[in-house]
C-alpha cells in the first residue's frame, strides 16, 4: 500500500506501516520520487499545473477551489520572492485530518511543498501549524530536519539550480488565522486579522510578494497525482471532485476518527466504517463539513454522497470533510448556542457586523435556551444572521451566519418549544 | 532601555538561543515574524508574559512594544495575567461537548474548587475553557500547559493526571 501503489488511500497510506511518519518509510515506499523526477527532468510547471487540472483535485481546507486553477494565478515567471504556504491551522470544529497528515504522514506534505515551490517559482514555504498542537509542531520540525539532512529541502536539490527551503510557523490559539490573508498576517508577527480582497495573495502575499496557500491534505495529495497521473486521481473520485478525502468523523459514533474515502462515497458507507450511530440511538442530525457547514436533518443526510457537489445540493456544504454526528438525545438550541459562543469568541473584532453580530447571536440563544427566549426571537436571530453573511472582509461571518439559519430552517419547531415552554423538548 | 525592570529581566541562554532559531527562518528584514515563537517561549519560561516581559521580546526583536501586546493580548495561548503552576485547558466546543467535554469540565470544577478562568489559592492549578484544538476525535481532551494535549479523557484519568502534576 505504498505511494507506488494506486490505492484509495491518498494520504493516509502509511498509517498501517512501522514509524509511518520517518523519512525512511517514505523514502522505502517511493516517497520523494515525484519531486526527484520533476526537478531533474526540469518539468515544465504548464504540465504540472494541467496535470492538476485534470485530477480535478479541489481545496481540501474548505472551499472547495479547483487547485491547479489557484496555482496557474501565480505569476510564475515573475522575478523576485514568491513563497508556497501551507494551512495546518486545523481549528475548525470537527476538523481533525491534517494533524494526521503531520503525524503519520509529514514528509508527502514536504514533498508536496517542494513540488509547489518549483512549479510556482517559490525559494522558501511555511507550513503554519494549528496552536494547540504543539506536540505535532514537534513532529513536523523533526520531519524537516530529516529531509533537509537528507537533500530534499535546501540548495541545489539533485544537483540542479532548484533551491527549495520550508519552515514550520506555530499558532497559538485563534481560528481566524485559518483565513488565509488573517495567517500570512500572523506570519508576518502580527494579529491575525484577514485582508481586504482584492488584492489576492497570488498578488499580494507573504511580506506583499505573490503567495499561494493551500491546505495541508491538498498540498499532500500533489506527489500523489505526480506519480499516479491527474487521471488516476480523477477516476478515485467522480467528475469535478476528484481523489479520495480525509473525513473526520466526531459526535456519537462508535468509532470516532478519520477515514479516508473516494469522493462520492455514500454518507451511509462512511457512517458504516465509523461504526454507525452509537448503540441503541438513532440518527438526528449531521454537519457534513465542519461547524460552519449548514446541519442537515438525518433524513436529508442518508441520501447524500460524499462529495462536494452532492452536498451542496442538500444545501450545506462538504467544506473540511469534518462531519459531526448528532443522536436523537442532542437538543439543537443547546449545539446551537455553543457554537455560537465560539464564533462570538473567535471574531477578530475588526468587522462591525460580525463583532457585534456574533455577541447578539450569542445572547439571543443563549436566552432561548436558558428559558427567557421571546416570540420574536427567531426572526431576530434570522435577520441578525442575514445581516452579517456577506458582510465582512472574511468568510467568518458567513460561517458564524450559517449554523443559526440552518438550525433555525430544520429544527426550528425545538427552538420554538424552548420559548413557549421555557424548557427542552428532548 | 526605557523601562528599569527591563535591566533586570532576562531570558536565559537556551531561550535565546530557541528565538535566534525562530528568527532564522524568516527573512533577515522581517525578526517580527519571530514573535509568536518569541512569546511562546518566553512564556514557558516564565509561566506568564507579565507587560516587561512582553517588552524584553519585543526589545529583543527590535520590533515596537506595543506590536507585541497586541500579539499577546490577541491569541488565545498565551497568559498575560498570572496562571497556576499548571494551566489545564478544557475543550468544549460540539464535538467534544458531544462526547462529554461537559462531564469533564464539571468534573474538574468540582475537583479543584473552581470554575473556568480561575487558579486554586495553593497556586497549582487553573483551569480554562478552551476552543477547538484540532483533535475531536479523540475527545474529550485537555491541554496542560498549552503544549501536553491529554485525550479520551475519563473522570478517572483525569484525576491520574491531576495527582501527577504536583
Amino acid at each position: 500500500m505504498s505511494l507506488l501503489a494506486p490505492t484509495s488511500q491518498v494520504c493516509s497510506w502509511t498509517q498501517a506501516l512501522d514509524d509511518p511518519a520517518s523519512l525512511a518509510t517514505y523514502v522505502a515506499n517511493g516517497g520523494y520520487q515525484a519531486l526527484r523526477r520533476v526537478v531533474t527532468e526540469q518539468m515544465p510547471g504548464d504540465a504540472i499545473i494541467a496535470e492538476l487540472k485534470t485530477s480535478a483535485l479541489r481545496g481540501r481546507g474548505g472551499a472547495g477551489f479547483p487547485t491547479g486553477l489557484k496555482w496557474s494565478f501565480m505569476p510564475r515567471a515573475f522575478p523576485g520572492d514568491k513563497y508556497i504556504v501551507c494551512n495546518s491551522d486545523e481549528g475548525e470544529p470537527g476538523t481533525f485530518k491534517d494533524r494526521d497528515i503531520l503525524r503519520y504522514n509529514p514528509h508527502q506534505l514536504i514533498e508536496g511543498m517542494a513540488i509547489a515551490g518549483y512549479v510556482l517559482g517559490a525559494k522558501v514555504g511555511y507550513n503554519y501549524i494549528h496552536g494547540e498542537i504543539f506536540e505535532i509542531y514537534d513532529i513536523f520540525e523533526r520531519a524537516l530536519k530529516e529531509a533537509r539532512e537528507a537533500g530534499y529541502l535546501g540548495d541545489n536539490l539533485f544537483g540542479t539550480d532548484f533551491c527549495f527551503q520550508l519552515h514550520a510557523h506555530h499558532g497559538y490559539g485563534a481560528y481566524i488565522c485559518g483565513e488565509e490573508t488573517a495567517l500570512l498576517e500572523s506570519i508576518e508577527g502580527k494579529k491575525g486579522q484577514p485582508r481586504f480582497k482584492p488584492p489576492f495573495p497570488a498578488s499580494f502575499g507573504l511580506y506583499g510578494k505573490p503567495t499561494t496557500i493551500n491546505n495541508t491534505e491538498t498540498l499532500a495529495s500533489v506527489p500523489w497525482i505526480m506519480q499516479h497521473g491527474g487521471q488516476a486521481f480523477l477516476e478515485l473520485g467522480k467528475p469535478n471532485n476528484g481523489g479520495a478525502k480525509l473525513f473526520s468523523i466526531s459526535g456519537h459514533v462508535n468509532k470516532p476518527g478519520n477515514y479516508e474515502v473516494p469522493l462520492g462515497t455514500p454518507f451511509s458507507e462512511l457512517l458504516q466504517m465509523a461504526g454507525g450511530v452509537r448503540s441503541g440511538h438513532q440518527l438526528k442530525a449531521v454537519i457534513p463539513g465542519g461547524s460552519s457547514a449548514p446541519v442537515l436533518p438525518a433524513g436529508i443526510m442518508m441520501d447524500c454522497t460524499m462529495d462536494f457537489d452532492s452536498i451542496a445540493k442538500a444545501g450545506s456544504m462538504l467544506g473540511s470533510g469534518a462531519v459531526i454526528v448528532m443522536d436523537e438525545t442532542v437538543c439543537m438550541v443547546r449545539a446551537l448556542e455553543r457554537l455560537s459562543y465560539f464564533y462570538f469568541e473567535e471574531s477578530c473584532g475588526q468587522c462591525t457586523p460580525c463583532r457585534e453580530g456574533t455577541g447578539w447571536m450569542y445572547r439571543v440563544i443563549h436566552r432561548i435556551e436558558h428559558g427567557q427566549g421571546r416570540p420574536e426571537d427567531m426572526d431576530l436571530l434570522n435577520s441578525v444572521a442575514g445581516h452579517i453573511g456577506g458582510h465582512t472582509i472574511c468568510a467568518l461571518g458567513d460561517a458564524a451566519a450559517m449554523p443559526v439559519q440552518s438550525f433555525l430552517k430544520h429544527f426550528g419547531h425545538e427552538f420554538e418549544h424552548h420559548i413557549e415552554h421555557k424548557r427542552c423538548m428532548v | 532601555m526605557a523601562n528599569p525592570d527591563l535591566n533586570s529581566l532576562r531570558l536565559s541562554a537556551e531561550s535565546l538561543a530557541l528565538i535566534d532559531a525562530e528568527v532564522a527562518k524568516y527573512p533577515s528584514e522581517q525578526k517580527q515574524s519571530a514573535v509568536m515563537a518569541a512569546l511562546r517561549i518566553a512564556q514557558t519560561e516564565c509561566g506568564w508574559l507579565k507587560p516587561e516581559l512582553i517588552e524584553y521580546v519585543a526589545d529583543y526583536l527590535e520590533m515596537p512594544a506595543i506590536a507585541a501586546y497586541e500579539v499577546a493580548t490577541f491569541y488565545n495561548m498565551y497568559d498575560t495575567q498570572p496562571v497556576g503552576r499548571h494551566k489545564i485547558t478544557v475543550c468544549t466546543n460540539l464535538p467534544c461537548a458531544l462526547m462529554g467535554a461537559n462531564e469533564i469540565a464539571g468534573h474538574l470544577r468540582q475537583k479543584l474548587g473552581i470554575g473556568f478562568g480561575e487558579t486554586t489559592e495553593d497556586g497549582r492549578f487553573t483551569l480554562k475553557e478552551g476552543e477547538c484544538m484540532g483533535a475531536c476525535g479523540d475527545a474529550p481532551m485537555c491541554l496542560h500547559n498549552n503544549h501536553a494535549m491529554h485525550t479520551h479523557l475519563t473522570p478517572e484519568k483525569m484525576d491520574e493526571l491531576l495527582d501527577k502534576l504536583k
